[in-house]
Parts: structure tokens; C-alpha cells; sequence
């Protein structure tokens, strides 16, 4: 049991983990998503359609998005999307809690979430219950009257400053 | 040293086994094919003729041969290239089973003589005679018709071979030269293109009937769809490729195949298309192979170290 | 009940010792299984094999992630999706690939060992017949495993060594060996198909790999009492050894702990071994990823030429030259030949076939007959290699019904 004996075991037991580090890294690329994934992550959505106080459900990497046309009524907000003279909420539809899709009740212009009882207004915005936060606003980027989700535009980068989301 | 005795053993009895059944075997299974570096002059084609043939073959490749002599006038074959663009001009219509291909890079994708030869005799060109009665059948027969004598032929070749060439990238070349006949779904093409992106499940299935039309077609013009070239680099060698793509059927007596022509800078094209649908990783596996390989000659070295200062004690 | 010390902190080395005996495991396990010194670099063979074994399952860990077994998708889902798109799926593939094919050679290389030191007789019965069965059923999980990639090799394969199934001819003993409906029910369809995918998907990446796990266990656990052999043959008293190198006394003592110095000499070899095999993997593949598998399965179209892999061609040639039923009977007999191995051996003698008499002449008249076999078996069945097979074919069946006597008449030396 001399030193060396510790000294060359160990130093071929570091190189083995110096190699096993490497496969891991090759491991962690296997893990990712695939190229064709994520370039299939971006989503191209007319709002021009959209009627007043009306959900329109659209898929953007597997995910419900939520498209309400506000009211001309109704009180102006930083968190809505100006296309051609129209005001959209354009949001993630999954509650912020747990992520159950909330249906949207017309009549009192409110999300409300069934899972576990949360609330949120036309705006998005959290009323009541466990979720913690607004619905979130996917990277956006504006081009005629659609939204090009996927790519961040300016509108999206000021929201995302203004802490009005959380990054998606 | 023993040792040494026996890795010797083991090793050349394994190499006997690794030759016999590898090199030696697929030497026994495949015939072999002179390759003829992409020359084209007819040796081989008459080489192989039957004797019936072989005196036709002779003449014809002749007269080519002394037209690729002739010197040609670029400016004359322009006003003819005209004729030649009421059918390559790129509409994707399928003309007697086949779409026209693009001519763009034709000068830099096709071997001169070969395109003399073409423009002579389409069938006989692409060694396909076997297929037609009379030349006139072949899609492109009807060029005999319109670029008639041997200056005129030589004068639309120079044509080609001083305009139509520039630059290409790996899949032009790939599209131009094979692309109408072949698919490629790793590159997403079919013989209609590159598939666009469709919104609708609609647009897309109208695509692939479109697709399937345009394959019905090529299928019956070569009595069976060409094969899917996704990734038959690696399901033929090196070596098949090239003479087959050189003379088809050197490789396939009887195939329906033309030849393409290609000139060598073509086919390298050609073939890095087909390496990139089919093969993308060899440049990682060149890249990275060589440290996997130092490091377990490191980690060798070590082990070695740290069995001599177990062993060094026992004897 | 044991006695438990109260202080002793949880999963302190006491606290572990007093619940779970580690210095008692550990000592059975590696510090005193003690190991004859007198070997060559032919033992690490079972150490490599250990390893292939632990490289096939990584590998084949993140090709599960994104192969699809469905006979429309799994074609595309290794060579698109893991080979172009996947990242490293090229390499966890090529490790897969080579590891299958150089995992046998190292298999054939451990099993002639066994049988040139005659490490398969007197005690050491139950070590080898745990090892053929390990060689069966790699074979099969090699097999199955063929099938996945759903190209012209696998479906073809697929097809013809499931006809083996069929049994002999039903004229043959009015029919007794003739199981009609079988090869279907073993497919679950007429041909290859989705059903038959899908099953050798299961056999591949579970149940095969569940009971190879648990054979290597019990190959090990037979190792145990009569210990691994040595290069002369040589019967040691391991206790009286294994006192003499714990007394310090290394230089008389026949014996080695198997860790760290008996592993020590392992890893080295596993070294040189890794060498070579990922030069294979990075830039020489081609004999372990047989090109006619890049073609899509297609029924209606056998390949020109159709052979197993390198490992299989022996038993494959020993089937051929016969007609149907006789080949079966020779395939049979080649399948079972190895296991018999030690109950044909009639000789008491351990020791290297080349200190054995006539058994020398044998064992190297087999490994040049296996290697004719193999070579045989790859070559188109047609003149000459035909002759040579079938002279091959009844060699190898000549050298198992002649061992028993050849042994029986060895000298008691
Ligand atoms: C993948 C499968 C296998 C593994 C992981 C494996 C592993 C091992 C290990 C670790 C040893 C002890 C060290 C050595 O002598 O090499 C051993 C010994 C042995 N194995 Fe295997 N083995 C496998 C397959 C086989 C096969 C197919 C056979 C032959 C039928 C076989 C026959 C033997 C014999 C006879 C010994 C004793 C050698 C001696 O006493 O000198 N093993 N095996
Ligand atoms: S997930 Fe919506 S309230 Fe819990």
C-alpha cells in the first residue's frame, strides 16, 4: 500500500471521469430537442378574424394560444397587441398555477380555471386563487395584421422589460 | 515474450477471418467495373455491345468524336439554345415522363461529348437504345429534328459548355442531374422539389397527390419508380456509385437508367448531396474520432503504469 | 439478532458494516477472490465482454429514446431521425453497431480460451454451460435486435430464420417434427410485419436483455468455487495460497487478489481493447453495419445476395450444403455440439491443448474449420465453395462424434 499505488489508481480514475464527462456532454445533446423542433416553433396567426369578446383557440408549439379581441370599450391596457387599429390579448391559454387550460366565461369576461378554482380577467390577469401571475405572453413579432409567434419583436422585447410576462 | 506468441495468434487468425469474410467475400459477390473517370467516348459501350449493336455503337461515337473536334461558335449556339427552352425552361411539366431538367449548370454538370453525343442520339447517349425502337420514341428525340448537323451541334455544346456554368451548390447539382427521376425525403424532395410548408392538412395531401401523379408518370416511362436516394451512400460503395453513375449498365445490365454525363467536378457535387442527406455525421466522426482514440492511448498508457506497480512485486 | 451499536452514525462505515457486512462483501468480492497468477492476457476476455455488454446498453439506452417500432416509422427513425438529426445519435449508433459485431469475436475468443486450457471440465462444468448459454442468447438478442432498423437485412433475415421454425418435412417420421402454423404464430402474421416488429422490439430491449443480466450473474457466481483456470493447468490450494500472499509473501504465493491486482492488468488489456474498437467505430464500420440494411425492407424484393452476420456464418454454412431436412439436423448439431463439450471430453487432463496429444491436432483442425465454415458461409453458394463447405460442414460434425474418443485414449500424464 504504498503512495504510488494510490497516486496511479487514482490518476487513471480522474482520466476515466475526465472521459466519462465527455460522453455525458454527448448524452445532454442527445437530450435536447430535436433541430426540426424547434424550428417548427414558430407560428404565423392572422388576428384580423377575431371578433369582439370572443375566444379564438390557435397551437403554437403544442400549446393552446389565446386570442381575445377587446371591446372598443374597454379600458386600454399594456398588456394588449395594436394590429391595425384592433386591440388583441394574445396569451398562453395555461393556468399559471398548474397549467389546466381555463375556459373563458363571455358573459363576465373572465378566464376561469377548473382545476383548482383560479381566476383571471379579460386581460389575463390574475383575479383570484392559486395562480400566482398573468397568463403569459408568447414572443411575439407583428407583421401586417398577424403575429409571428415564435420570433420576438419590439412590442414583446418592451413587455418582457416591463415585466408585464415571464419569458416563454 | 508468451504473450506477444499469443496476441500474434489471435490477431492473425482474426484478420484470416476479417479478410474472408469482408474484402475477399464482396470481391467474390460483386463483379467488378472498370471505372473510365468520366470520359466519355463509347469504349465502354461498345466494349460490351452485342455484336449486332457493336457496328452502330462504332460509327455513332465516331462521328462524335470528330464533332467534339469541330471548333464551335458560342454566339451560333446561343440562337439555337433558343429551341432547346421550349422544353428545359423550368415549368416542371412532365414531357413524356419525365420533366425536362433545369439547364443552368449543364456546362459544368456535363461531360462535352457526352452532351454532343445527347444531342446526336439521346438514346444511344445514354446507352438506353436497348429501350427504343427508333430515337424518335425517347422524350428527347425530337432534337434530331431541330440541331441537325454536326456544327450546329458543336456550336449549341459550346454554347453550354462557355454560359451554362457557374457555381452550384451540392443540391442544384443533385436536383439538375437526378432529382426529376429520384426523390430524396432526408432532403425533402420529391420529383416535383423541395416539399414547401403547408398550412393545411387539404394543401398538403393535394401536394402529395400532385407528387403521386408525377411518380405515376416517371414509373411508367422506367418501368418501375427510381428508388429514394435518401441515404444510398451508404447502402452501395463508393466504387458502385461511381461506375454506375458513369454507365449505368455496366452495373445493372438492362436498367432503365440513363446516363447522366456527369463530368467529375459533377458527380463530386452530386455526391456531397447525397452525403449530406445520407451521411452528415462523417465530418463529426472525422472530427472527434481522433481524440477518442488518444484519449483511450492515454488511459492505456496509465493502466499499463498502474498494472506494472501491481506486478512488478509478484515475480 | 445482531448487535447494533446505538452511537454509530448513520451510513458511517460501521453503521453500513454492522447492517450490510460491506468489508465482508467487498473482501468475497473483489480484495480476496483471489485469482491463479499465472495467466495471460487471454483472462481479461470476460472482463471485455462485461464491459461490450455495459457499452451495448448505454448506446442502446438513447437509441430507445427516439427509435419507433412501427414497420412504417422505424426505418426513417434511425437513419433520419438518429442518424441526421439527434444529437451524437450517430455515435450512440455506430457504439451500437460495432459493439454487436466485435462483442462476438471477443465471445469467440473467451470460448476457444475455455477450450484450449480445458477450463470447461473437473468442477468447471456449470461455468461453461452458463457461458454457451450467454453465447445463445447474445445470439439471439443480436438477432432481434437486426430486425429493428426494418431494412432489406432485417426483413429478409427475419423471414428466413423464423422458416426455420417450420420443422422437417411432413413425410419425414409421418410428421412428428412438422409444426405447420408455427412460423406464423411465432410472427403473429403471415410475414414479418408489424406484430412480428413489435415483439422482437420487446425481446430486444427487455426480456432478453432481463435474462442475459441474470445468466452473466449466475456465469460469475460459478466462477466462484472453482476458481478461473490458469495457463499450465495447474490444480492450487487457493487457502493455502491465498494465506501466503496475505502474509506478505507475494512471490511464492500462487495467487492474486482480483482487485486491485488482478484488475489492474484487466483494465490495461480493456485499454488497448478501446483502442481498437472506437477506431472501428469512427472510421471503419462498414463490417458491422452491413450496407444492403440501408435499403428500406421491401417484400416483394430479396437482395442479390443475403448472408448473416460474420458470427452467425459457420452454424449458417454447416445448414446449407444439405437439402432441407438434413441441413436442419447438421444446424441442430451445431447448436448443441459446444455445450456437450465437457461430457464429450473423456480426458481427466487440464492443461493447454498443445501439451495434449492428439487433442492438440483437434482443437486446431476446429478453429481452422470454424474459420472455413465462416468464410464459406459468406460466399455465394455456387462451385467450388460449395465443395469446400460441404467438406467443412462434415468435418466439423466428424471432429465432435471423434472427440470422445480421441480423449478417451489421452494419456494420464
Ligand atoms: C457476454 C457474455 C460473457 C461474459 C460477460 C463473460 C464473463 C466472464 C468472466 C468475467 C470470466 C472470468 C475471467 C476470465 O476468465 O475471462 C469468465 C470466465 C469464463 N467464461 Fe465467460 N463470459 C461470457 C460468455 C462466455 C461464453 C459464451 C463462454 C463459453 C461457452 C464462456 C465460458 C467461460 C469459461 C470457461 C470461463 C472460465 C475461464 C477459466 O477458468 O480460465 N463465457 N467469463
Ligand atoms: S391549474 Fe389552474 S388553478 Fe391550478
Amino acid at each position: 500500500m504504498s503512495n504510488r499505488r494510490d497516486f496511479m489508481g487514482m490518476a487513471l480514475g480522474s482520466f476515466a471521469a475526465l472521459g466519462a464527462l465527455g460522453a455525458l456532454y454527448a448524452a445532454k445533446r442527445t437530450w435536447d430537442p430535436l433541430p426540426s423542433v424547434k424550428s417548427a416553433g414558430f407560428t404565423t396567426i392572422d388576428l384580423s378574424p377575431a371578433q369582439e369578446n370572443v375566444l379564438v383557440t390557435e397551437k403554437w408549439r403544442g400549446k393552446p394560444i389565446f386570442i381575445l379581441k377587446q371591446p372598443a370599450n374597454a379600458p386600454k391596457s399594456d398588456r394588449e397587441i395594436h394590429v391595425a387599429g384592433g386591440r388583441y390579448l394574445v396569451v398562453v391559454g395555461l393556468c399559471t398555477h398548474l397549467g389546466c387550460i381555463p375556459a373563458y366565461v363571455a358573459d363576465k369576461k373572465q378566464f376561469k380555471c377548473a382545476c383548482h378554482g383560479g381566476e383571471f380577467d379579460s386581460l389575463g390577469v390574475n383575479t383570484f386563487g392559486p395562480p400566482p401571475r398573468p397568463l403569459d405572453i408568447p414572443p411575439f413579432k407583428i407583421s401586417g395584421t398577424s403575429v409571428i409567434l415564435g420570433e420576438t419583436g419590439p412590442e414583446y422585447e418592451k413587455m418582457l422589460a416591463a415585466g408585464l410576462t415571464l419569458k416563454v | 515474450m508468451k504473450e506477444f506468441k499469443i496476441l500474434a495468434v489471435v490477431v492473425i487468425l482474426s484478420l484470416i477471418t476479417y479478410w474472408g469474410v469482408e474484402p475477399f467475400a464482396h470481391s467474390q459477390m460483386h463483379k467488378h467495373v472498370e471505372g473510365h473517370n468520366f470520359v466519355y467516348d463509347g469504349a465502354a459501350d461498345i466494349a460490351e455491345a452485342t455484336t449486332e449493336k457493336a457496328a452502330a455503337k462504332k460509327a455513332f461515337w465516331g462521328e462524335v468524336n470528330q464533332i467534339a473536334k469541330l471548333p464551335g461558335n458560342a454566339a451560333a449556339g446561343e440562337a439555337l439554345f433558343g429551341t432547346c427552352m421550349g422544353c428545359h425552361n423550368g415549368a416542371g411539366i412532365n414531357m413524356g415522363g419525365v420533366i425536362p431538367p433545369v439547364l443552368d449548370h449543364a456546362g459544368s454538370l456535363y461531360d462535352k461529348k457526352y452532351l454532343i453525343a445527347l444531342i446526336k442520339d439521346p438514346a444511344m447517349a445514354s446507352n438506353v437504345d436497348h429501350k427504343y425502337a427508333v430515337t424518335m420514341m425517347h422524350p428527347m428525340g425530337a432534337v434530331q429534328a431541330m440541331v441537325t448537323t454536326p456544327q450546329q451541334i458543336a456550336d449549341v455544346v459550346a454554347y453550354i459548355k462557355a454560359k451554362k456554368v457557374g457555381k452550384m451548390t451540392p443540391q442544384a447539382a443533385y436536383e439538375e442531374a437526378c432529382g426529376r427521376c429520384h426523390a430524396n425525403r432526408y432532403g425533402n424532395l420529391t420529383q416535383l422539389g423541395e416539399t414547401p410548408k403547408f398550412k393545411t392538412e387539404k394543401e398538403a395531401l393535394a401536394h402529395k397527390l400532385k407528387v403521386l401523379d408525377e411518380q405515376a408518370l416517371v414509373e411508367k416511362y422506367m418501368g418501375k419508380l427510381p428508388p429514394d436516394l435518401s441515404i444510398m451512400i451508404r447502402a452501395r460503395s463508393e466504387h458502385f456509385m461511381e461506375t454506375f453513375i458513369e454507365n449505368p449498365q455496366t452495373q445493372l445490365p438492362g436498367t432503365s437508367m440513363p446516363r447522366v454525363g456527369l463530368t467529375k467536378e459533377g458527380y463530386e457535387q452530386v455526391k456531397a448531396y447525397l452525403e449530406e442527406t445520407g451521411d452528415p455525421s462523417k465530418e463529426a466522426r472525422h472530427a472527434i474520432g481522433p481524440w477518442v482514440i488518444l484519449f483511450f492511448v492515454i488511459f492505456t498508457v496509465l493502466a499499463y503504469l498502474w498494472k506494472k506497480h501491481h506486478w512488478k512485486d509478484l515475480h | 439478532m445482531a448487535h447494533f451499536d446505538e452511537k454509530a452514525k448513520p451510513f458511517s462505515h460501521k453503521w453500513l458494516n454492522e447492517r450490510m457486512a460491506v468489508d465482508t462483501v467487498k473482501k468475497v468480492l473483489s480484495t480476496e477472490y483471489w485469482i491463479p497468477k499465472d495467466i495471460n492476457f487471454l483472462w481479461a476476455m470476460g472482463m471485455i465482454l462485461a464491459a461490450t455488454f455495459g457499452l451495448l446498453i448505454i448506446s442502446g439506452i438513447f437509441l430507445l429514446m427516439y427509435y419507433q417500432p412501427s414497420v412504417d416509422s422505424a426505418f426513417d427513425s434511425v437513419n433520419y431521425t438518429i442518424m441526421n438529426e439527434v444529437g451524437y445519435g450517430w455515435l450512440w449508433r455506430h457504439i451500437h453497431g460495432v459493439a454487436a459485431s466485435v462483442v462476438f469475436l471477443v465471445i469467440y475468443i473467451h470460448m476457444f480460451t475455455g477450450i484450449y486450457y480445458g477450463s470447461y471440465k473437473r468442477g468447471r462444468e456449470m461455468i461453461w454451460l452458463s457461458g454457451m448459454l450467454l453465447f445463445v442468447l447474445f445470439s439471439a438478442e443480436a438477432f432481434s435486435g437486426y430486425m429493428l432498423p426494418w431494412g432489406q437485412m432485417s426483413y429478409w433475415a427475419g423471414m428466413v430464420i423464423t422458416n426455420l421454425f417450420e420443422g422437417f418435412s411432413p413425410t419425414i417420421a409421418g410428421g412428428v417434427a412438422n409444426f405447420p402454423g408455427f412460423v406464423e404464430w411465432l410472427r403473429g402474421d403471415y410475414v414479418p410485419g408489424q406484430a412480428f416488429l413489435t415483439r422482437f422490439f420487446m425481446l430486444h430491449v427487455f426480456l432478453l436483455p432481463l435474462v442475459i443480466i441474470a445468466v452473466i450473474v449466475l456465469h460469475f457466481a460459478t466462477l466462484r468455487i472453482p476458481h478461473v483456470n490458469n495457463q499450465h493447468g495447474k490444480e492450487i490450494d487457493f487457502d493455502e495460497a491465498a494465506k501466503l500472499y496475505k502474509e506478505g509473501k507475494k512471490k511464492e504465493s500462487k495467487v492474486i487478489p482480483f482487485n486491485p491486482v488482478f484488475l489492474s492488468k484487466d483494465v490495461f488489456v480493456m485499454g488497448v481493447y478501446f483502442i481498437l474498437f472506437f477506431y472501428l467505430v469512427f472510421f471503419h464500420f462498414e463490417f458491422a453495419m452491413d450496407p444492403v440494411n440501408f435499403d428500406p425492407a421491401d417484400g416483394l424484393k430479396t437482395p442479390a445476395h443475403i448472408y448473416p452476420e460474420w458470427y452467425f456464418l459457420w452454424s449458417y454454412e454447416i445448414l446449407r450444403p444439405f437439402n432441407k431436412d438434413l441441413g436442419l439436423i447438421a444446424f441442430g448439431f451445431a447448436q448443441v455440439a459446444f455445450f456437450l463439450l465437457p461430457f464429450l471430453d473423456k480426458s481427466p487432463v487440464v492443461a493447454p491443448a498443445n501439451k495434449r496429444g492428439l487433442f492438440k491436432v483437434w482443437f486446431w483442425v476446429m478453429i481452422v474449420d470454424m474459420i472455413v465454415l465462416t468464410v464459406m458461409g459468406k460466399l455465394p453458394p455456387e462451385g467450388i465453395w460449395t465443395v469446400i463447405g460441404l467438406v467443412a460442414a462434415l468435418v466439423f460434425i466428424a471432429l465432435f462424434v471423434a472427440l470422445p474418443f480421441i480423449t478417451k485414449f489421452e494419456k494420464k500424464a
